[in-house]
């Protein structure tokens, strides 16, 4: 029987859902016999090459490539699991949200107190940069999203506790510690 | 200023319980409460600035700043809409140069809105300077505004004559119909003042005007429907060194203006109701508890109750009864439709923010200033009058045998003779659409009780007014087909309510908001099969509301669920369990003008 | 001269004294009723209403209810406890509180409640309000992000006669909680300390302080809110 696969992505977020994910210690190598990864930074597999089981959504939605990619990560996996805050509620990035766009992007690049050698007062506005969002979005606004993994980055026994219970088809067993906001 | 300021500190005893009559006297004065005359109340009454600012922007009519010389305040009900109120308002915002919310940069007009001021019969209407103005169109807009910039007063802007009955006593001089179209024993002009206090009040013991209320079998006509005998008895029975008897006459529920015209043509009725409630209870102190937009009607009711005075009708030993001592006094509201809340108008009444209470304890036990304290409708009051009059068992002979005696009913929207209409228990809808010369091929919903209250479709016309099938406070509001039922009626009715929630329980303040998001993103399109359901689940939520306003601030979406399915399965995407309302183009659009880039979408 | 009473708590007989608060007559009975609002000892607000029981079938909060003879409480059921979980969810999304950068994460009540009952994610959008914090006072920060409008500062916090220090302004969605501006200036370190001790989230916060516990040693890490109440 060929294994379940795996793939993962960082949109919005800081990657340490995914160092959070390599926490799993000696685990890692149960989890390699355990399933196959197709896209994610793990492997360096930068385009799906096939469909999934699983995908493992790291960070909110802040810019347009952002949303395209959990788009394809949608239609590419049967399952999608929020992984951490900011995919869940935008995270930190989020904290932007309420402010004006324009308002950030001034103190951003013009007016912050560590702007500097921007005499031109350039805000970047090339047409290869994904274009901003007006707000943080949680994934689940985006995407219907089948299981949410809280914590900041989520415990690496959450995240080893839900992916073999995905993949086994077994039970998640979630105890009170390792389900925590921070 | 600052004298004035003091004289009306002083009138009130330094009394911070009169917070909100100091609060009304200074903004009528002076159009706002200045940051200096919050400092000087808190100073005088010996409280917190934030005391004073905590009762002060609670209420609706009460203003950090001027407000405008002419402050208009347009009525944002329903039925305002359904009579017209876009294009007045368009009206106003044209000839003003100003959007609502905001004062001429001459300080001259202030334009803003307001939820129902009990007009629904003469829709679109608004308070200008606390004068009511109805019927508005747009050229009568354009009039208004000509006649303001012109220097007239109030009156002069009229250009109708007064309505009819007391509407045109020297003291009330308003444009204001009553519309009077069904009388019974409440609206019935066949009536003595004092008679019943004089021949009857005389000759009975307390417990024999309990007695006979209860014989009565009269509910409280608010809408709550609690026995009235019973809640007289209770307060009777709770220990206290000093009872009162509130009139509620704070009706908010949009589309009720029955106690409008109670006030403006039976006035007496109702004060005598409150003396015998004294009289059956034991208190001496009766407190009319007015919602700010009957303020027009202030000089005459004082004058009323003055005439009662003269006549021994109020104050010592009223009609020779030997040690009966009862005196009225009017307070008035500042604009929340909350404090229709038996225990939010207690609170308001002591000068405090309109939140409802935590009970127990209930009113009768611990209610103004902590004391015993009952709290009738006006309709209730009025009609234990004529129950003392002609006796308990004559009052069990009309209405229904669990619902016995008339209603006053406040009708309104699509129909030939809005007004109000008094009948017994037991009509059934289909008669009311009769009676009011509706047009019942025309009629796609009759929302009963008011936005609280339930939306019925046709299949339920034949449903009666009674406490055991429709119970309600009398505010029916009749629906056309031209009229788009969710987008028109039932988002306004929940915008209502989260605008008029008092924000103290976590529910009311967030789950109606929900709810609403949630209806519009339905409204929208974008809505799914499921968004239906969660509707419905968290209507439920709300039912831990500490009060009647948080408890059925869900009825419009979850009463227009049970009975218009259809009208929602038709908007929602029926195969899909997801669907987003996230839309790239908008939320790129921000981003994309600040950088001068062109969006692109694919 | 105390009174007991017999009175059920899904199903289980319990005794308190008449006239005890539902909340704390449970609490003596080793069964936990969660609050967020009430403080022991000031008087309760029922303003969060997540200890919404149901009394003799009624919905009533169990901070301001007295227990009476023969009372029969539903407190813990998948009904209820849905709603106390909505209600959490709805206060989650009603403000902006970022859990991973807040001072109070660990101790805070609000989060200990979603951690007991398992929320994963609101079942209610997110409206990232815009809100200020206040940092005038040389007292305290006040976070309005983080502020769930519970009342117990209002309630709790008095002058020496008997003042407000703090109060409720607007109302419905735009209600929030002000300081006066001279009381709050007046206030002792003592009174300041009290405040922030009070407040159940990280909306009132000391100066130059924070993040003071190591994770895994906060209040709440290891086991759920309450849970002292039912070990009993």
């Amino acid at each position: 029987m060929s294994k379940p696969i795996v793939a993962t992505t960082s949109l919005a977020g800081c990657f340490g859902c995914h160092m959070s994910l390599l926490d799993i210690d000696e685990r890692i190598l149960d989890l390699i016999e355990l399933v196959e990864f197709n896209k994610s930074p793990i492997d360096d597999i930068k385009t799906f090459t096939k469909q999934c089981d699983i995908g493992l959504i790291e960070g909110g939605c802040c810019n347009s490539e952002n949303i395209h990619v959990l788009k394809d990560f949608r239609k590419h996996c049967k399952i999608l699991v929020s992984l951490g805050e900011c995919a869940i509620m935008g995270g930190l990035p989020a904290l932007r949200n309420g402010i004006a766009i324009k308002e950030c992007l001034d103190e951003a690049y013009l007016n912050g107190p560590t702007v500097r050698d921007n005499d031109k007062q350039i805000v970047p506005n090339d047409d290869e940069l994904p274009m901003l969002l007006d707000k943080v979005y949680p994934c689940h606004e985006i995407v219907k999203i089948d299981y949410y993994l809280p914590g900041c980055p989520p415990r690496a026994d959450l995240i080893w506790n839900a992916l073999v219970a995905l993949v086994t088809g077994d039970e998640m067993k979630l105890p009170y510690e390792v389900i925590k906001f921070d | 200023m600052a004298m004035q300021l003091e004289n009306i500190i002083e009138k009130y005893n330094k009394d911070k319980t009169r917070l909100m009559d100091i609060l009304i006297d200074v903004q009528s004065e002076e159009g706002y409460i200045s940051e200096d005359a919050i400092k000087k109340i808190a100073g005088e009454l010996d409280i917190s600035l934030a005391d004073v600012k905590q009762t002060m922007s609670f209420y609706h009519f009460f203003s950090d700043k001027p407000t405008g010389k002419y402050t208009v305040y347009l009525n944002d009900s329903v039925v305002a809409y359904m009579m017209g109120r876009q294009k007045v308002k368009e009206a106003f915002e044209k000839e003003t140069g100003i959007k609502f919310g905001e004062v001429t940069p001459d300080g001259l007009i202030g334009l803003f809105d307001t939820s129902c001021i009990g007009m629904n019969d003469q829709e679109p209407a608004a308070l200008i300077n606390g004068k009511v103005f109805t019927d508005l169109t747009p050229f009568r807009v354009k009039e208004i505004i000509q006649d303001i910039r012109d220097g007239k007063n109030i009156e002069e802007m009229y250009r109708s004559d007064l309505g009819e009955g007391e509407n045109r006593n020297e003291l009330v001089r308003s444009v204001v119909r009553n519309n009077i179209r069904r009388i019974g024993p409440v609206l019935s002009k066949d009536y003595i003042p004092g008679r019943v206090i004089k021949e009857k009040l005389t000759s009975m013991t307390p417990e024999e005007v309990i007695h006979e209320i209860k014989k009565s079998n009269i509910r409280g006509r608010g809408g709550a429907g609690f026995p009235t005998g019973l809640k007289w008895e209770f307060c009777r029975k709770a220990k206290g060194e000093k009872k009162y008897i509130f009139c509620n006459a704070d009706e908010g529920e949009p589309g009720t203006f029955k106690d409008r015209v109670i006030l403006t043509e039976r006035p007496k009725l109702l004060f005598e109701g409150m003396v015998i409630a004294g009289y059956a209870v034991g208190a001496t102190e009766g407190i009319v508890y007015i919602r700010y937009e009957y303020m027009y009607l202030k000089k005459y009711l004082e004058s009323i109750l003055q005439g009662a005075r003269d006549r021994n009708l109020l104050g010592k030993n009223i009609g020779g009864i030997e040690g009966f001592n009862f005196d009225i006094r009017l307070q008035f509201g500042a604009g929340a439709y909350v404090c229709g809340e038996e225990s939010a108008l207690i609170e308001s009444a002591e000068g405090k923010r309109g939140e409802p209470r935590d009970r127990p304890p209930f009113p009768v036990e611990k209610g103004y200033l902590d004391q015993p304290t009952v709290v009738n409708n006006v309709e209730t009051l009025c009609s234990a009058v004529k129950i003392l009059l002609n006796g308990g068992e004559w009052y069990t002979t009309l209405g229904t045998a669990n619902s016995t005696g008339t209603k006053v009913l406040s009708i309104s929207g699509d129909c030939r003779y809005p007004g109000v209409y008094e009948v017994e228990w037991g009509f059934s809808v289909k008669d009311i659409l009769e009676m009011t010369g509706a047009d019942q091929e025309d009629v796609q919903a009759v929302q009963v009780g008011g936005p609280s209250g339930t939306l019925i479709g046709p299949k339920e016309f034949n449903r009666l007014l009674c406490y055991h099938d429709l119970a309600t406070g009398g505010s029916l509001i009749i629906i056309g087909k031209q009229h788009n039922l969710l987008k028109d009626i039932v988002t306004n009715f929940t915008q209502f309510f989260i605008n008029e929630s008092c924000g103290s329980c976590s529910t009311c303040r967030n789950i109606t908001f929900q709810m609403k998001e949630k209806l519009e993103k339905i409204l929208d399109g974008k809505g799914i099969e499921k968004d239906i359901d969660d509707l419905v689940e968290w209507g439920k939520i709300l039912k831990v509301s500490r009060c009647g306003l948080g408890q059925t601030s869900a009825n419009p979406i979850v009463t227009s669920i049970r009975n218009f399915r259809h009208l929602y399965d038709e908007l929602v995407a029926g195969d899909k369990d997801f669907e987003s309302e996230f839309d790239l183009s908008e939320a790129v659009k921000a981003s994309c003008d600040a950088t001068g880039r062109i969006p692109v979408l694919n | 001269m105390s009174t007991l009473i017999k009175f059920t708590i899904d199903g289980v007989e319990c005794m308190a004294e008449a006239g005890t608060y539902i909340v704390e007559a449970a609490r003596e009975n080793g069964i936990y009723i969660p609050t967020l609002c009430n403080i022991r000892g000031v008087k309760p607000r029922g303003s969060c209403r997540i200890c919404s029981v149901k009394v003799n079938g009624r919905p009533m909060t169990s901070c301001t209810t007295p227990v009476a003879d023969g009372m029969e409480i539903e407190n813990n059921t998948p009904e209820i406890n849905d709603i106390r979980k909505a209600i959490i969810e709805a206060l989650f999304v009603e403000g902006n509180h970022f859990c991973p950068a807040c001072e109070k994460s660990g101790c805070c009540e609000l989060q200990a409640l979603a951690y007991r009952f398992k929320m994963m994610v609101p079942r209610f959008p997110y409206n990232f309000p815009r809100k200020e914090v206040d940092a005038s006072s040389p007292k305290l920060i006040k976070d309005h992000n983080r502020c769930i409008l519970c009342k117990r500062c209002i309630r709790a916090i008095k002058t020496e006669d008997g003042k407000n220090v703090f109060a409720f302004v607007k109302r419905g969605r735009n209600v929030r909680i002000i300081m006066d501006p001279v009381l709050g200036e007046q206030m002792s370190d003592e009174l300041a300390q009290k405040a922030v001790e009070i407040c159940p989230v990280g909306a009132l916060l000391p100066r130059e302080k924070g993040y003071q516990t190591p994770i895994g040693k906060r209040k709440y890490d290891l086991e759920p809110i309450g849970s002292d109440i039912e070990k009993k």
